[in-house]
């Protein structure tokens, strides 16, 4: 198998990182060596195995429904790299 | 005395208690050494100043009851520290202030600990030999433009060139054992969930795991009991009694079982490698074990399963750097625009390339071919490690496939760089503990390490094996200050 161009462009939108033809490129390149490495598993037939999802097998806990930070606004808002009284701020997304 | 910042910690803690040095010393040698230290590159931020007025206020007013009592300690910048800036060794973060703290480092300073700064590492630790820091390449103190190991390679070096008496780092592949062993030192990742992951800044939870680094195992035992605790901040923290592994740290390992497994005689590994081990075996017998044979048949699909599962886990962590709430925004011409441009700015190649494959191997139609048959050659090789319990107590192995190399030797061959974790990546996916020791040098006289892996939950097994073998082995780092002429 082969990760083509076209398809790495296709990723590249998914994964929402822009990519210049020349780093497309070598990217393809780098995938395609890594994949090449990773085929390797299909040596191994896995019909009858559980997939391991977790190694720690612990059932997720519950906790009371409480609220358990109070005024932390500010602190959110904090890194954000631009604010608007209490709010982030986006490029315009309706006209 | 020798100097401060040569001691262990085990030693600069009796020294602090017996007031034949104060926290403010301790302290101050600490910053003295590291100005002279640039060179190395450990540091991505300093707390210089308010690490000496900490540690002037606890001299004021002492608690020798902390297990850190005004022990100044360097940690590795993966760890959100409150109100001093955290990076990930990313661009995308080169401007984040945490408003929180990590539980692990939180739980340093609730002993006493006192934060001397944050440490370079691979970017969101993805790197085996801190190349792809923002920050720039950290030097290993061992000789001049040789990698320190990654991604806790800042860590790795601070320790190696003594400008911190122990550090913490994180283990998602091999970030602690490796670059512990390309220094001489000491490196422990516990059992998945014994340490919190919550504040860390994740990269493939399923795997994550902080640990200790130090200059001998008896300082990794004492940094385990403080770091080791139930969280509830983490849901897959697990609440299990911990034993106070430096008091219960001991050389009598009679009788203990100890595996080799036969498929880590991998092609191409190098004699002295070979050597090393067999060398180890005859320590581990020197001390009272029994060697035992074993199989670990899966430990090939180690590499190319962890490939998949740890990139498929950052893709998903990594959507959060979108420019909006923290770290890093550019500019684009609308919403869409300015994701994808923000994180094109901000993350380098290497992690860029792992979003990729990430994204890739999670996208429908792919899932199955290659994240679930991953899942599934992960329990085989899980259960491997089972079925070799039901006949030994612990494991030895080397730490990794080669000694440290040189800067730029490895990083335009992503798979060739990716092998160096050969010997670390199954414990990580069996969520095993395991502890890099140094165990001897090759032919350049660079360090090189074994790696005992234990049963789940069983550090204190690992903790006294390694420290039986320590004594037995003897190593000594010997490092020159090459970077201060």
């Amino acid at each position: 198998m082969t990760i083509d161009l076209k398809t790495v462009k296709h990723i590249s939108k998914l994964a929402r990182i822009s990519l210049d033809e020349k780093k497309a490129e070598k990217l393809a390149t780098d995938m395609n060596s890594i994949f090449e490495f990773i085929e390797k598993l299909n040596e191994l037939n896995t019909d009858n195995v559980e997939p391991l999802t977790s190694i720690a097998e612990t059932t997720l806990r519950f906790r009371d429904d409480k609220i358990t930070s109070e005024n932390i606004r500010e602190k959110i808002l904090k890194n954000s790299p631009e604010k608007n009284d209490d709010f982030f701020v986006v490029p315009k997304v309706v006209e | 005395m020798s100097e401060i910042t040569s001691l262990t910690l085990y030693e600069l803690i009796k020294n602090i208690k017996e007031k034949k040095i104060s926290s403010n010393e301790a302290a101050k040698s600490f910053v003295d050494r590291a100005e002279k230290s640039k060179k190395i590159n450990a540091y991505v931020t300093e707390n210089f100043e308010n690490c000496l007025k900490l540690s002037k206020e606890f001299d004021d007013k002492p608690n020798f009851d902390l297990k850190l009592p005004g022990i100044p300690i360097a940690v590795k910048d993966l760890f959100c520290t409150n109100e001093v800036r955290t990076t990930a060794g990313s661009n995308i973060l080169n401007n984040f202030v945490p408003t929180y703290e990590s539980t692990v480092t939180q739980n340093i300073w609730n002993e006493g600990g006192i934060l001397l700064g944050k440490l370079n590492c691979d970017e969101f630790a993805m790197g085996s030999s801190n190349e792809t820091s923002f920050f720039g390449n950290v030097q290993n103190p061992i000789a001049e433009d040789l990698v320190p190991g990654g991604s806790s390679g800042g860590s790795s070096a601070a320790l190696a060139a003594n400008l911190t008496p122990v550090t913490i780092g994180t283990d998602t592949g091999g970030s602690i054992r490796q670059p512990a062993s390309f220094t001489g030192t000491v490196g422990l990742k516990p059992t998945y969930g014994s340490c919190s992951r919550y504040g860390i800044v994740a990269f493939a939870s399923s795997l994550d795991q902080a640990g200790p680094m130090s200059k001998d195992v008896k300082d990794s035992s004492i940094l385990l009991e403080v770091i080791s605790s139930f969280d509830k901040k983490d849901s897959t923290s697990i609440d299990f009694k911990r034993n106070n592994y430096s008091s219960e740290l001991t050389r009598n390992i009679k009788g203990l079982k100890i595996g080799i497994p036969k498929e880590y005689r991998v092609d191409g590994m190098p004699d002295e490698i070979e050597k090393l081990w067999k060398k180890g075996i005859e320590y581990a017998k020197d001390c009272g074990a029994e060697i035992i044979d074993i199989s670990l048949p899966h430990t090939s699909y180690a590499l190319p399963t962890y490939y998949i599962v740890a990139p498929a886990e950052a893709s998903s962590n990594l959507a959060r750097y979108d420019g909006v709430k923290y770290g890093l925004r550019s500019s684009g011409k609308n919403l869409i625009d300015m994701y994808e441009k923000t994180r094109s700015e901000g993350f380098g190649e290497e992690v860029k390339r792992r979003v990729m494959i990430g994204t890739y191997v999670l996208s429908s139609g792919y899932y199955d071919a290659y994240y679930l048959k991953a899942q599934k050659v992960r329990q085989l090789i899980k259960q491997d490690f089972d079925q070799a319990y039901n006949k030994v107590d612990a494991i030895l192995t080397p730490s990794t496939p080669s000694s440290a190399f040189k800067i730029g030797e490895k990083s335009n061959d992503p798979v060739s760089m990716y092998l160096n974790d050969i010997f670390t990546v199954p414990v990580n996916l069996a969520g095993l503990p395991g502890i890099s020791i140094p165990a001897g040098v090759d032919k350049n006289n660079y360090p090189l390490g074994l790696q005992i892996i234990g049963k789940p939950f069983d550090e204190q097994t690992v903790l006294n094996i390694a420290y039986s073998m320590e004594e037995k082995i003897n190593y000594k780092n010997n490092i020159t200050d090459w970077w201060m002429k």
